[in-house]
């Protein structure tokens, strides 16, 4: 399975936030659209420059209370590791759990098309494995009736 | 008026395609508690079941037999099924708005996707789905023809449609009379030629998408023996590095198969050869004089890892030409647009959010249209992956009523409905109709001691079911 079969049923728009904006916008957008990082872009510039997650944020609270005025690129995430449509589901789990990230940006042909979270992939290897489990439960009991 | 989802006015949902998909939407509407719920099934052909019944392989007919949970679902009062009526032509999606509540498009994937190299469009070169559709007897299909008068064939590809095609070009007529193939099929094949048939796959053993049961029923057919190089099925260090770090045993476990077919010039009085390739692509198809195919030019290819730990191919500049005179393409399926629905072209795929269908300018939910399955998704997975799939789509569906985005339909009486579809396909199919068809079916295949006798061609289910044809 690939990453792509995710992001087609993500057509909903990228949430994304400039990297002079303020954490305490990056807060807002978070809480409106219920996820847990959001996407550093310039515009004009088709590679984000950064990407800020709960945990950025948190980090910094943690040590200044007075942060959420700041601007988001003080503390984004700079170093993007990023996926493209045709990645294989299974190896990008196993990246994101040995990593330690939880958002993977997806880029195809240098255009940034969709991010992927940790629970995305996890939902659709479960959907996989219930699908698979159904199947062969189907077969046998339809098998039994013969 | 009552309030929506009760007895009085129960919430009505019209499903366009009657695969897989649209049966477990419709099981997983009846399976809330929440609203009473009436659900209309459109089918643009006369029967249902899609896929199971036209892209299942004929010698698979165990797969087939998730059927009978969805005949389950198909005589629930609340449940009509309208075949031999195509949305988007016979009938619009406006004119499903007038009388519907919600309206979900569970139409699949029905194409193959483009090689995109030289020499594709020419003859003898077909995509597998086409192929596949034709040998199941799939009405609109059935004319095609075959050239299966050459002695090889190539399979592009490496999923378990690629494994299907090439066991059924592989098979003996006597192994395919056991199954239920369209007779005109089995009669075509029966006079086949080919005696070789390769399976090109661009990554490696470990990458391959078919399963280990599929890979190990190739070597068990009757005349067919199934040889691949050792050199490609060995796996290269960052495969067996990947496969080392995920400790997967069902790729291991496949990986083992395919290298058991590796051993030289295996002792064998069987006829016909499956050639396993791996790492190679086809770059080009070459024709004769005649624009027929001769031959498939090809390049081997390397793995390299992607940032996010994928093992990709690239190619290497080590070509090499095989002599092939028909090939199937067998990379993906695509989706096909719906008249009035946005369609993101790129994946072949109806634009959605969770299964909600978007509207492209506003990136907002389109109030009452939802989509499940291949044609929201992509192709991928085995058949029940579509139910937690139907599953997500019916779960926003339901959270919409409660929010009371839902359509306003003019008259949303089932009686209005059933008036729309016989006004406009006079010949439109009931499920009381396929259990009939499928009565029949049955007993003209045990008449040949086969599991069923298809009707390939809509003339002749009416003439079966003595329905006047216009």
């Amino acid at each position: 399975m690939k990453v792509r079969r995710i992001l087609a049923a993500k057509s909903g728009g990228i949430i994304s936030i400039r990297p002079e904006q303020t954490i305490r916008e990056a807060i807002t957008l978070l809480t409106k659209h219920n996820i847990g990082a959001v996407i550093v872009v310039v515009p004009g510039q088709e590679r984000p420059v950064g990407i800020v997650s709960e945990r950025d944020i948190i980090r910094r609270a943690a040590t200044d209370e007075a942060c959420f005025s700041d601007p988001v690129e003080t503390i984004m995430t700079r170093e993007l590791v990023t996926g493209m449509p045709q990645d294989d589901l299974y190896s990008v789990a196993h990246t994101m759990t040995e990593r330690r990230f939880r958002h993977l940006p997806i880029m195809d042909e240098g255009r940034l098309v969709g991010i992927i979270s940790i629970g995305d992939v996890l939902k659709a290897q479960r959907d996989a494995y219930r699908g698979e489990v159904d199947t062969r439960e189907a077969q046998l009991l339809a098998g039994g009736e013969e | 008026m009552s309030e929506l989802g009760t007895e009085a006015n129960p919430l009505r949902v019209a499903i366009v395609g009657a695969g897989p998909t649209g049966f477990y939407a419709a099981e997983q509407l009846f399976k809330q508690k929440t609203y009473t719920v009436q659900v209309d099934l459109y089918e643009r052909l006369p029967i249902p079941f899609g896929l199971v019944r036209y892209g299942v392989a004929p010698d698979h007919q165990k797969i087939k037999s998730v059927t009978k949970i969805f005949d389950r679902v198909a005589r629930r009062p609340e449940f009509r099924f309208f075949g031999n009526v195509e949305i988007g032509a016979t009938i619009t999606v406006d004119d499903l708005k007038r009388h519907y509540h919600q309206i979900i498009f569970t139409t699949g994937a029905q194409t193959d996707r483009n090689l995109n190299i030289p020499g594709e469009d020419l003859k003898g070169s077909y995509a597998a789905t086409d192929f596949v559709a034709w040998y199941n007897g799939h009405p609109d299909y059935r004319d095609l023809e075959f050239d299966l008068s050459v002695e090889t064939a190539a399979v592009i590809g490496v999923g378990n449609v690629a494994v299907d095609v090439v066991r059924i070009l592989s098979r003996t007529p006597e192994e395919l009379a056991r199954t239920d193939i369209a007779d005109y099929a089995l009669e075509a094949l029966s006079k086949s030629n080919i005696r070789e048939v390769y399976m090109l796959g661009r990554r490696g053993p470990a990458q391959a998408a078919f399963t280990t049961p599929e890979i190990k029923e190739l070597g068990e057919l009757d005349d067919a023996v199934v040889w691949s190089p050792r050199e490609e099925t060995e796996l290269d260090p960052l495969s067996e590095e990947s496969l080392a770090e995920s400790a997967d045993r069902a790729t291991t476990r496949k990986v083992e198969i395919i290298q058991s077919y590796s051993e030289e010039n295996p002792a064998t009085d069987k006829t016909r050869r499956i050639i396993l390739r791996f790492l190679i692509s086809p770059v080009e198809f070459i024709g004769d004089e005649e624009s027929h195919l001769a031959s498939i030019r090809m390049v081997h290819n390397e793995l390299y890892k992607t940032d996010a730990g994928t093992l990709r191919p690239r190619a290497t500049d080590r070509e090499e030409t095989i002599a092939a005179g028909i090939a199937f393409r067998s990379i993906g399926y695509t989706g096909v647009p719906i008249p009035g629905v946005p369609f993101k072209e790129s994946w072949g795929v109806i634009l959605n959010q969770d299964g909600r269908v978007i509207e492209p300018e506003t990136q907002e939910p389109m109030t009452g249209l939802y989509t499940a399955g291949w044609i929201k998704r992509g192709a991928s997975g085995v058949i029940g992956t579509n139910k937690p799939d139907a599953a997500e789509t019916v779960e926003a569906m339901i959270d919409d009523v409660a929010a009371g985005a839902v359509l306003q339909p003019e008259d949303p009486s089932a009686e209005a409905a059933l008036a729309l579809v016989a006004e406009s396909e006079p010949h439109y199919f009931s499920y009381d109709d396929w259990l009939r068809l499928d009565e029949i079916e049955m007993e003209r295949g045990a008449a040949l001691g086969r599991p069923r006798l298809k009707f390939t061609s809509i003339e002749d289910m009416l003439a079966a079911l003595e329905k006047e044809t216009a």
